[in-house]
């Protein structure tokens, strides 16, 4: 329930930290921090533009994307206190329910006919196939050095052994940080400020939506981004005691989002075809993280 | 006694009927016969589930000796897969085949292999005998065969049942050389002769048999290097016969593998590994190639390929956790394999059912000229997509049930197993993410082309959904899909038998499901609820907040592009280019092109094939190898009658010579030897 409710405050400011960020870096006054959930309250009291092409998959996936985001988010802990579901193996359906909504937002972008949005569609596809793999294997390290395999037994035991676990922690941060960076569509991967149809991944991709459908879309993205903050929390919080664990969460949650603006202001983009070789790097970090619990598990012959 | 004599005559007399009725008692014959004996079947195995014995020894003949009726509760829940398939098949197929009606008699003969090949399925699942298990074999292999060139008169079909007949035949000679190989050493055919085989020679030689044994049953159930004939005969095939055989009949290549898991005492650790290894390549290596496939069925019949790589992956682990003597790793391997069975011949046999009623409205089955077919045929593109969904395993659909049995027991290994397993676990945890995300890949190419957006070939035909009978097989299977994602717990209760079959193989504490990792079940179904009421609630809260709003329906946006057609849609091939550039070391694709040229540019095209290339490497250059050697010996056919006279008596003078000549041979036999 904690988990909850921190993951929905921080995905109020998120965004609106890191347009703010960008925008003092560029000299610029920039608009307010909680602009980003204006602007979806203002499109959730819109009409709507349909294309002529699309059809009732087009209509309900935003819905089911949104739904997918948000049913994947009461799976997150934090610290000791549990997600609103939680079992054994709970981030295998993490994942497969975020798969479910990218299946329907890369087809709600196919329905609409439109060259450019398949071309969005079609990276996306490619990319959270790359990322799946990174995800899965992360856990399975996890696992291994916990001896647990739910969300929020991993987290709570993970440094209870020795302090290398640190290590590995900073390692799986900045994996799941990329995993962020792939799933939101961020730089360096993504430009979501880009004007350039031909460039864009997940911005293409909604070209079409409009109104409620856009805010769902929107919303949905700043959840992703608490959620994943939240998970990178869980990496080090483990069992500090909730009065400084909710502070250290928002301070962190403001931190990553500084660090998000900055990345965003001082980086060019990648070209399309490096973004597949940075995707893959990722399963090599895991790989690596991977062999590193085998050594603090002992089991490393 | 009686259930096995009418299970005799009910396929016979409907086989004397059927070319004597007219068009609508044909159909009518075929069905009935199908369903009453699926009936018979699936009511003897649910008594089986229930705990029940059905043993029938029946007298056999002389050659074979007596043949054993046995059905345990692993072949009960196959039988189930198979009536469940056959009844929903046949009943698809009852409407599918209304297009051939002037072809009455091709019809009798497709009608009466359809009752052979169920029959010859549901004996397989309980004969207990060699020979008769090989005629049984043989008989399901040659009906599926003649149902496989219905339409015989392409060529493109009649070279695809040929591939497929003998590749079948292959694996026929695998099987049989196990059987006598048994037979010779033990003088008895029945298959407990193995398992007393197996026991007094563990070790090399039971691997071997058992490698055999496998071989035999990879061919048919497709298994990378063995899956060649399958990407031909699926797509050659009529719909409902591609449904039943990839959902059905090459799953009875998996019941064969496990079969011979129960007779066969092995080192389970090796065989898992071995088929552990076969899997995950299997898995990878279909779906890779499966997207880039232009044609919808032979895309979803290398998807066929990653299935069974899956469901090889369950049991592998299954074998691994008897190995090492982990009851909760052997029965989620075990549980997960056979729950991904009756998953898997589930969707693919609708989606083999949707893509034929897209056959059926377009006559092509190139994604590159389907598109926008979700306006014309609404609700097929429901049920396909349905069917996608669970392909992929997503929740809240059935595949997800399935690969998380496998990633739970893969998680629980995971936890103590030495640095060699871990390292191997952690490749097939890879290798099934892999497997998923390619999928999803996959089937958004396949679903976003062929019903999505505007149509990319004008259709001289008006294309419109077939009627509602047809569907309504398709909305039972779907109906399954959804009550598997929703209600694990159900189905996995059924499974404790099977299973329980394996666990007991080494005399494991079997925990019946229990304990947390099966407990995480019921969460997921919660969690898949969950999910439904949210998106229910959205959807009503979007009806709400659309409902006084102005909602314009305009051009797609195109940026700015104001004369946009349906050309410059994305397709198959672009969808998949950065995806095929990426992994073209894999891959096989010839490609003929002609530029545009010049500053008035004329004609251009692009044309793209993919290709296997263990196919290339396995199957081509072999045959042409052997052929070009076969080649050298042309000159005997000549065409001159005295030659062939002169062959004749040759022939004739040596065998007669042979055992004149005996002795002499043996003589000089035993010369080689002192020497």
């Amino acid at each position: 329930m904690l988990s909850f409710l921190l993951i929905i405050l921080a995905a109020t400011f998120f965004t609106g930290i890191i347009i703010r960020t960008k925008s003092i870096a560029s000299g610029r006054k920039g608009p307010g921090i909680f602009q980003p959930i204006k602007d979806v309250i203002r499109l959730f009291k819109k009409g709507a533009v349909y294309s002529e092409t699309s059809s009732f998959v087009f209509q309900i996936a935003p819905t089911i994307y949104f739904s997918s985001v948000f049913v994947a988010m009461l799976v997150v802990p934090f610290g000791q206190s549990k997600g609103l579901i939680s079992f054994n193996g709970d981030f295998i359906f993490f994942a497969y329910v975020l798969g479910l909504g990218k299946f329907f937002s890369i087809i709600g972008a196919m329905d609409t006919g439109s060259s450019f949005e398949g071309m969005g569609a079609s990276r996306e596809a490619l990319y959270s196939m790359f990322v799946e793999p990174a995800f899965f294997i992360l856990m399975g390290s996890l696992a291994l050095m916990t001896g647990h395999t739910s969300f929020q037994e991993i987290f709570s035991t993970l440094h209870l052994g020795s302090s290398i676990t640190y290590a590995l922690g900073v390692l799986a941060g900045v994996v799941f940080l990329m995993i962020a960076m792939i799933e939101n569509s961020r730089m360096p991967l993504d430009d979501p400020k880009t004007h350039l149809e031909l460039t864009m991944v997940h911005e293409v991709m909604i070209l079409d939506n409009s109104g409620f459908d856009l805010g769902l879309i929107l919303t949905a993205g700043y959840l992703k981004f608490a959620i994943y903050g939240a998970i990178i929390f869980n990496l080090f919080s483990g069992t500090i005691a909730y009065e400084y664990a909710i502070p250290m969460f928002i301070a962190m949650q403001i931190f990553l989002a500084f660090c998000v603006g900055m990345i965003e202001s001082f980086m060019a983009r990648f070209r399309m075809n490096h973004n597949a070789q940075f995707i893959v790097v990722l399963s090599s970090v895991s790989l690596l993280i991977f062999f590193g619990a085998l050594l603090v598990s002992g089991k490393f012959i | 006694m009686t259930l096995v004599w009418s299970f005799i005559l009910i396929p016979f007399v409907a086989i004397c009927l059927i070319p004597f009725l007219k068009m609508k008692g044909k159909a009518i014959a075929v069905y009935c016969a199908v369903s009453v004996i699926a009936f018979i079947t699936s009511y003897l195995a649910i008594q089986v589930l229930n705990g029940q014995n059905f043993i029938i020894t029946l007298p056999g003949s002389y050659l074979s000796g007596p043949i054993n009726l046995e059905i345990d509760s692993l072949s009960a829940w196959f039988m189930l897969i198979i009536n469940f398939g056959f009844i929903t098949g046949g009943f698809y197929g009852l409407f599918y085949m209304k297009a051939y009606v002037n072809q009455p008699k091709n019809l009798n003969l497709h009608g009466i292999l359809f009752v052979l090949l169920h029959a010859s399925l549901i004996s397989l699942c309980a004969i207990q005998n060699s020979i008769a298990f090989l005629v049984a074999w043989e008989i399901m292999a040659l009906s599926a065969f003649l149902s496989i060139i219905f339409e015989h008169e392409k060529v493109a079909t009649i070279r695809a049942g040929i591939n497929y007949l003998i590749q079948s035949h292959i694996s026929i000679l695998f099987l049989t050389i196990g059987f006598i190989w048994v037979a010779s050493q033990t003088g008895s055919y029945d298959f407990s002769a193995i398992h007393r085989y197996s026991m007094a020679h563990s070790g090399a030689l039971s691997l071997m048999l058992f490698l055999f044994f496998f071989n035999g049953f990879a061919i048919k159930a497709g298994f990378v290097p063995f899956h060649t004939w399958l990407p031909y005969a699926h797509p050659a095939a009529p719909a409902h016969i591609s449904g039943i055989m990839s959902g059905i009949l090459i799953k009875i290549g998996i019941f064969g593998i496990l079969r011979m898991l129960l007779l066969i005492q092995v080192n389970y650790i090796t065989v898992g590994n071995l088929i552990l290894v076969i899997s995950i390549i299997s898995g990878i290596y279909g779906v890779m190639l499966a997207i880039l496939q232009h044609n919808l069925k032979k895309l979803l019949a290398y998807h066929s390929i990653e299935n069974i790589g899956i469901i090889g992956i369950g049991i592998g682990l299954g074998c691994i956790g008897l190995g090492i003597n982990n009851p909760v790793l052997s029965s989620l391997g075990f549980a997960g394999a056979l729950l991904h069975t009756l998953n898997h011949s589930l969707f693919k046999s609708l989606l083999f059912f949707t893509t034929g009623n897209v056959y059926q409205a377009t006559h092509t089955l190139d994604i590159e000229k389907l598109g926008g077919i979700v306006k014309k045929m609404p609700q097929t593109s429901i049920l396909f997509l349905i069917a996608a969904l669970a392909i992929c395993g997503l929740p809240p659909f059935n595949g997800f049930i399935s690969e998380f049995i496998l990633y739970t027991g893969l998680y629980h290994w995971i936890q103590n197993a030495q640095m060699g397993s871990l390292i191997f676990i952690i490749f097939t945890v890879m290798g099934l993410a892999m497997i998923g995300g390619l999928a999803l890949m996959c089937f958004t190419k396949a679903f976003g082309v062929v019903f999505l957006g505007n149509t990319r070939h004008s259709f001289q035909h008006e294309i419109k959904e077939v009627s509602f009978f047809q569907l309504m097989p398709l909305y039972a299977i779907a109906a399954v899909i959804i009550c598997i994602g929703l209600f694990p717990r159900l189905f996995l209760d059924v499974l404790i038998q099977p299973v329980h079959l394996f666990t007991n193989l080494k005399q494991l504490q079997f925990v019946s499901f229990q304990g947390n990792d099966i407990d995480a079940l019921v969460s997921v179904s919660h969690a898949s609820w969950y999910l439904i009421l949210l998106v229910l609630l959205l959807l009503g809260i979007r009806k709400w907040a659309l409902n006084n709003r102005t909602v314009t329906v305009l051009p797609t946006w195109a940026c700015g592009y104001t004369a946009p057609t349906s050309k410059i849609q994305y397709t198959a091939s672009s969808f998949v280019k950065t995806y095929s550039k990426l992994l073209g070391m894999f891959f096989l694709i010839s490609k003929r092109e002609k530029e545009v040229q010049g500053i008035f540019p004329t004609d251009a095209h692009l044309e793209t094939h993919p290709y296997d290339k263990i196919e290339k490497w396995l199957i081509d250059y072999p045959v042409v190898n052997f052929k070009t050697f076969m080649g050298r010996f042309r000159f005997f056919q000549n065409g001159k009658l005295q030659f062939y006279i002169l062959y004749g008596i040759t022939f004739i003078i040596l065998i007669i010579s042979i055992p004149i000549l005996y002795d002499k041979i043996i003589l000089f036999l035993e010369f080689l030897k002192q020497l």
